[in-house]
């Protein structure tokens, strides 16, 4: 959609743009060209030499077994963090749709872990799950299990995971809880009358209905699980033990501040550069669809 | 909900409650942890009920910092990450405003040219492209710096496209009323459009301040020196400590104090909050 009427001005709109033009060009445009020109690039570590490589790097990439390990680890950890606070937010959601007393006292409750920081997140499980003093860490013993995520790479992942879904459940919430609340009562009402139970309309009415919300959420909870989850990992496992929670993310970091190796980390940039513009496109098509201006 | 049946609203409030207890049990523990001496936490299970050191561990933590990492005072960190978060919000905010305008109330050739350059921005966090990026802002002599800590994460379009889709929605026929009234741009732009967008504005301000307030990754590449260390980030160098023991009541307290600000503009805001939330994400 189109403004009728506009304004009329030389040279106003550009000065209006200055700013924001300035800090994308600085600060992302250029940035961005330079991480696919040092994609093509091999650099010595002393950065004495460069030369260009064409695509070799990526190829590298794809044979280095380190890095389809990460691939497969990001995998992983995204697809259960997704689904583990996606599930709890759903079931609390269903929940607090149904209760009409406090339904607000729940809600300010249960948001809340949406201001805490990812990485602080990180720090308070990894205090819970600590092998020496963890309070978890002394229950599982009772029940027989040793945790230590210093040493076991599938305790280090669930670890993070755990973090991770911890600190998506009140978003999650939020939107499945707006997404309830805008389905017609009359609906749910007439197939109550047709005598259809709580959990009959719930599988064939309210689910569906509410499919688009769940399908906007499971792109932002991929995205927050691939970007924004680096300061659950940093601050608790570094990756560690092993390659075991090294995901896509913490790898171009990695490598590249830790390893030096530019080249490779650049062309890992695109990759993921590739991967979230697939996951944006696929998400503006469906909001297109459905919002109306 | 439609039919009477008791035990459903007691199985839901059973499950929110459980839900509850889950979502808020770390912070428990924290708390705990945080007013208990820290040799009380050095070997055995971390303590359920609160300890008696509760004043002395956070003035410690705010006033002389965490003696054995040779970390800063709470207080300072806390400064810094108010001044990045706030300068990122702010700082935001105000461009998006005026180049949302301008794309909207304008025609000026390169306008889409300039909207899509702006647009790509969506696409890309920091962290893809974080070692360009450092690289940028080391060599414009920005590291250690306040304006290094705020302005390139202001660069991205989510603010942009939020102030556009609202424009928008506001008539045309105000636009036609202002100018009969003989009203230019600038006068247009500050009499009518900002006070109808005050609260997408103030709804934005809560979402941005809470992501520049735990930024993580960014302060913790471009900051060496300890005057410039925000609190998010702070805790992971108070956490890595070589050769002594974490000092974990501390460590707590911090933890503790990182979140109380984000935390409470979440639910003084909570209606600014969601209404934020739910339209800048759709």
């Amino acid at each position: 959609m189109e403004k009728r009427v506009v304004f009329r001005h030389a040279w106003l709109p550009y000065l209006l743009l200055l700013p924001q033009l300035a800090i994308t060009l600085v600060f992302f445009i250029w940035p961005a060209s330079q991480a696919l020109y040092q994609s093509v690039l091999r650099q010595d570590p002393f950065g004495l030499r460069t030369s260009f490589v064409g695509l070799e790097n990526f190829a590298r990439l794809f044979r280095d077994p380190l890095y389809l390990d990460s691939f497969q680890v990001t995998i992983v950890f995204s697809l259960a963090v997704t689904a583990l606070s996606m599930g709890l937010a759903l079931l609390l959601a269903v929940m607090a749709d149904r209760v009409i007393k406090g339904a607000t006292g729940y809600k300010t409750l249960l948001i809340w872990p949406y201001a805490v920081a990812p990485a602080v997140a990180g720090v308070l499980w990894w205090f819970i799950f600590n092998p020496t003093i963890g309070i978890l860490t002394y229950g599982l013993a009772i029940l027989g299990y040793d945790w230590n995520h210093a040493l076991d790479g599938g305790d280090a992942l669930t670890l993070v995971i755990i973090a991770s879904a911890w600190k998506q459940i009140s978003y999650n919430f939020l939107f499945f809880l707006a997404g309830l609340q805008a389905i017609p009562k009359s609906l749910i009402e007439a197939a109550a009358i047709d005598g259809a139970g709580p959990a009959r309309r719930f599988w064939t009415i309210v689910f569906p209905l509410l499919s688009p919300t769940t399908f906007f959420l499971l792109v932002v909870n991929v995205v927050y699980a691939f970007f924004d989850t680096f300061g659950v990992i940093h601050a608790t496992t570094s990756g560690g033990p092993g390659q075991a929670t090294t995901i896509l993310v913490y790898k171009v970091f990695s490598d590249g501040f830790i390893g030096l190796n530019l080249g490779s980390s650049a062309a890992q940039s695109v990759v993921l550069m590739f991967i979230v513009i697939a996951l944006t496109v696929v998400q503006f098509r469906y909001v297109e669809r459905r919002v109306q201006y | 909900m439609i039919e009477n049946r008791p035990w459903l609203i007691w199985l839901s409030h059973g499950v929110l409650l459980l839900g509850i207890l889950i979502v808020a049990f770390p912070i428990w523990i924290a708390f705990v942890a945080s007013t208990h001496h820290a040799s009380d936490l050095v070997s055995g299970v971390t303590p359920l009920l609160p300890g008696g050191y509760l004043f002395e561990n956070y003035a410690q933590a705010l006033g002389s910092g965490h003696q054995a990492s040779g970390a800063v005072p709470v207080s300072l960190m806390m400064w810094n990450s108010l001044v990045m978060a706030l300068a990122i919000a702010i700082g935001k905010i105000a461009i998006s405003l005026l180049s949302a305008y301008a794309v909207v109330y304008f025609r000026f050739p390169f306008r889409m040219l300039c909207f899509w350059t702006i647009f790509v921005t969506l696409m890309l966090p920091v962290e893809v492209r974080i070692l360009p990026t450092f690289e940028v802002v080391a060599d414009l002599g920005l590291l250690n710096s306040y304006a290094g800590l705020s302005v390139p994460l202001i660069a991205s379009a989510t603010a942009t496209f939020l102030f556009r889709q609202f424009f928008l929605t506001v008539p045309d026929e105000l636009v036609e009323a202002a100018r009969i009234d003989g009203a230019g741009p600038f006068r247009f732009f500050k009499d009518v459009l900002l006070p109808l967008s005050r609260t997408n504005i103030a709804a934005l301000f809560v979402i941005l301040f809470i992501y520049g307030w735990n930024q993580y990754l960014w302060p913790l590449l471009i900051t060496t020196d300890e005057s410039f260390y925000t609190i998010v980030m702070g805790i992971q160098r108070m956490v890595t400590v070589a050769d002594a023991e974490p000092q974990w009541p501390l460590i707590m307290a911090t933890t503790m104090l990182a979140m109380v600000p984000p935390v409470f503009v979440v639910i003084a805001m909570q209606r600014l909050f969601v209404k934020g939330l739910v339209e800048t994400e759709k």
